[in-house]
């Protein structure tokens, strides 16, 4: 709550600037808005920014450097004969502040009143029985020095947020003032703003930049430590796929191959079904139909982007695999007893297949309406007829588009884990029967993280290796995407 | 086909190759074009000229059936070439465009080859017997085109990569190449510097001996220099029609003369 009222007051005082800084602006000038540089507002917005933007980046700064300075102070105050078998000075520290929130929590509630909570002689068999009672999570029995050091934590914490927030109210009113001083005729203000403006797109594309870099900083360096654990020849080219979680590494084989191979068939087998039909839809769509027909199928295959892939996978599983088995199984109707169970590669290509299909279509249809009119008018000028426009100019002329919507959508297959696990069944197997159960690394990442895993055993730290791979592998599909896109770009005009 | 052309040369050399009555061209409610009666005679330049937004080539785009791709527009009244009406239910407008040929007024090159982009009608309507034969036609149509010299050495990259006054001449050859008995000309020249103006002027003048050529033009003085014959639209309406020598000097409406001298623009 203090929080949200330091924020609320900088909000006040930047917008008492604003009102400020604008009529000092106007005043300055006489009343007459031809004397200013900029317009009225933009000088209460300089004031505005000189008092928020400041203001609020202590506040961050503070916030998140006081609990590491306040850790570091108490932590060094422990004894070292405290710290028990098994256990280290994080865990100890851990207890130092859940305490002192136990006794925020009662004090707040009133169980305790806060002379006794801060009294460091206070008995602490009873303050662990009253912070039981309030609610507080404490672990068990709280020691003497514990509750000390809890106290010295919460006095030096109150201590802090009231400096801080004292500091942070002065930052913001030595900001307003400025600003509002600087209100005059002659400031460039406008161009002021425009800095500001710049600085806040600047921050949120580096925050969009940082959290990427992060992401994949944390998969590089959880990968390592897998590579430490278990060898990297044995991941990359190891036939076989039989984690064990019993036997806590050792008797593990690690090898990404067969999931590897999962993935590319599966997804083989969805752009197969995907890239024609998609295609030809949008063809149909962007060069054939209608526009009232135009106006009702796009929204409506459009709408299968958006059926969630669970959905997709219940379909795969309920549906398509049984419907599979009917006719390829065992007494089927071809005769042929080709697949076991409704769980095959093909079961699950089809229906991711089906899902890619507004995909394919709908980034192709933009593309081929991106082709310009005058290319069809030049074909059909020359006596072509519809087909032959669209076979030789407008595809031709789409194609790099083409191309690039057909790679996108293999890497969503090959990012697709829904259809895949309710599809496609969990067995690592290398083999070219599409009638077969199979299963991808995405797949293979969900088992390794679900249930009791230990994060430090290569059976889970192996989920952030596949993880990379299946990474490096979209990554080198994109570029290679652009690269094709780039290199076979046509000029139209 | 040639050797019926020629026949025709031999019998009646101005015979009336287009004949227009009553057409009347809508875009959803517009009336672009109102009553529009005109004969175009066989192996003759007519020249179109008038303001902007007059309708010239709309107009132009009817006699091709051009006006079929474009959803909204609806054509009205009666066209014949060679007697035979091509809005009828029976002709096909894809075998009507191989006749009847067209340059658009903004170059359109295909993203092709500069070889592929001339051979493209020919293959389409399969007029070479062999790749020999098809070298040939894209010699002989990039000649007349007046853009052989400038590209026979890179007869392979792609005509996108020409520069807008090439890429026009690379589009009239593509026209030529199919062999066409008419050929609509949508300001050929809009984007050529006036030497390559002058080669297309040429290469019109040449068409004349086999081709009837349409050409609709923003330049006086060029419609003076190709055309025999000349029209004059304004707002939608074919103000008059004549030779070309009697329209620039003695003018019968005050619109098509304001318009030569100046004031209408
Ligand atoms: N595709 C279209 N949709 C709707 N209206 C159109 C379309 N094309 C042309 N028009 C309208 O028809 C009229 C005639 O246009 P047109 O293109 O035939 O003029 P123009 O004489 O060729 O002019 P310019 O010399 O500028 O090329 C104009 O009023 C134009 O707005
Ligand atoms: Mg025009």
């Amino acid at each position: 709550m203090p929080l949200l009222w330091l924020i609320l007051i900088v909000l006040a005082i930047a917008a008492a600037g604003y009102v400020l800084g604008r009529s000092r602006a106007l005043a300055s000038a006489g009343g007459d808005i031809r004397q200013l540089h900029s317009l009225p507002s933009y000088y209460g917005s300089n004031a505005a920014l000189k008092a928020v933007v400041p203001a609020l980046l202590l506040l961050v700064l503070w916030l998140i450097a006081q609990p590491l300075y306040i850790n570091s102070v108490i932590s060094g105050t422990l004894p070292d004969e405290l710290i028990s078998e098994g256990s280290s000075r994080g865990l100890l520290m851990a207890e130092v502040s859940r305490t002192a929130q136990g006794l925020d929590l009662a004090v707040s509630q009133g169980v305790i009143d806060e002379g006794v909570a801060s009294d460091p002689a206070a008995d602490f068999n009873a303050m662990t029985d009253r912070l039981k009672q309030a609610g507080a999570i404490v672990t068990s029995q709280i020691t003497q020095p514990v509750l000390n050091a809890a106290q010295r934590y919460r006095s030096m914490s109150h201590t802090g947020t009231a400096i801080m927030s004292i500091a942070v109210i002065i930052i913001a009113v030595l900001g307003a003032f400025y600003g509002i001083r600087q209100s005059s005729a002659q400031f460039r203000a406008r161009n002021v703003v425009e800095q500001g403006v710049r600085v806040l797109l600047v921050a949120a594309a580096s925050i969009a930049v940082l959290t990427t870099v992060g992401i994949v900083l944390s998969l590089v360096f959880n990968t390592i430590e897998f590579f430490r654990l278990y060898p990297a020849s044995e991941f990359f080219f190891g036939l076989s796929w039989a984690p064990s979680f019993s036997g806590r590494g050792g008797s593990s084989e690690l090898g990404v191959l067969p999931l590897l191979w999962g993935t590319i068939y599966i997804s083989i087998v969805a752009l197969i079904v995907a890239v024609p039909v998609g295609l030809f839809a949008a063809i149909y769509l962007s060069e054939y139909a209608g526009s009232k027909v135009r106006a009702v199928a796009k929204p409506l295959l459009e709408v299968l982007a958006g059926i969630p892939t669970i959905v997709y996978g219940l379909f795969a599983l309920l549906t398509v695999g049984p419907l599979l088995v009917s006719i390829f199984g065992d007494g089927g109707v071809l005769g042929v007893s080709w697949q076991g169970g409704g769980r095959a590669v093909i079961t699950a290509g089809l229906v991711m297949g089906i899902m890619l299909i507004p995909f394919v279509s709908s980034l192709s249809d933009d593309i081929i309406n991106a082709v310009p009119q005058a290319m069809r008018d030049g074909s059909y000028g020359l006596g072509a007829t519809k087909s032959e426009t669209i076979k030789q100019v407008v595809l031709p002329a789409a194609l790099p588009g083409i191309v690039g919507a057909i790679l996108l959508a293999a890497s969503r297959a090959i990012g697709e884990t829904m259809i895949v696990v309710l599809g496609a069944g969990a067995a690592a197997r290398l083999s070219l029967n599409p009638f077969e159960a199979m299963t991808t690394v995405t797949a293979k990442i969900v088992s390794q993280l679900t249930g009791d895993s230990d994060f430090a055993s290569p059976e889970a730290l192996v989920a952030f290796a596949l993880g990379m791979t299946l990474f490096v592998l979209t990554l080198g599909l994109n570029v290679f995407a652009l690269y094709i896109v780039r290199k076979y770009r046509e000029q139209y005009d | 086909m040639n050797d019926m052309r020629l026949l025709e040369r031999d019998v009646d050399a101005k015979d009336i190759k287009i004949a227009a009555r009553k057409v009347q061209v809508y875009y959803a409610d517009t009336h672009a074009i109102k009553d529009v009666d005109v004969d175009i005679e066989d192996k003759t330049v007519t020249a179109f000229i008038g303001p902007s937004g007059c309708g010239k080539s709309t107009f132009l785009r009817c006699l091709n059936r051009m006006n079929d791709t474009i959803d909204i527009c609806r054509v009205e009244g009666d066209i014949r070439i060679d007697g035979e009406d091509i809005y009828d239910a029976k002709v096909d407008p894809v075998q009507l465009r191989a006749k009847v040929g067209m340059v658009f007024q903004k170059p359109n090159p295909f993203p092709k080859s500069i070889y592929d982009n001339i051979a493209y009608g020919p293959r389409i309507h399969g007029l070479a017997r062999s790749k020999a034969d098809l070298d040939d036609i894209v010699e002989k149509s990039l000649r007349r085109g007046a853009i052989w010299d400038e590209v026979k050495d890179r007869l392979h990259a792609p005509g996108t990569g020409l520069s807008g006054g090439q890429q026009q001449r690379l589009c009239i050859a593509r026209a030529v190449a199919t062999e066409p008995e008419v050929l609509l000309m949508d300001e050929p020249c809009s984007a050529l510097d006036p030497i390559a103006t002058s080669q297309v002027e040429e290469l019109i003048d040449e068409l004349r001996q086999e081709f009837s050529v349409v050409i609709v033009t923003h330049s006086m003085q060029q419609a003076a220099r190709v055309s025999q014959k000349t029209a004059f639209f304004h707002l939608g309406n074919l103000v008059e029609y004549g030779e070309t020598g009697q329209i620039f000097t003695t003018p019968q409406d005050p619109r098509t003369e304001s318009y030569i001298t100046g004031r209408i623009g």
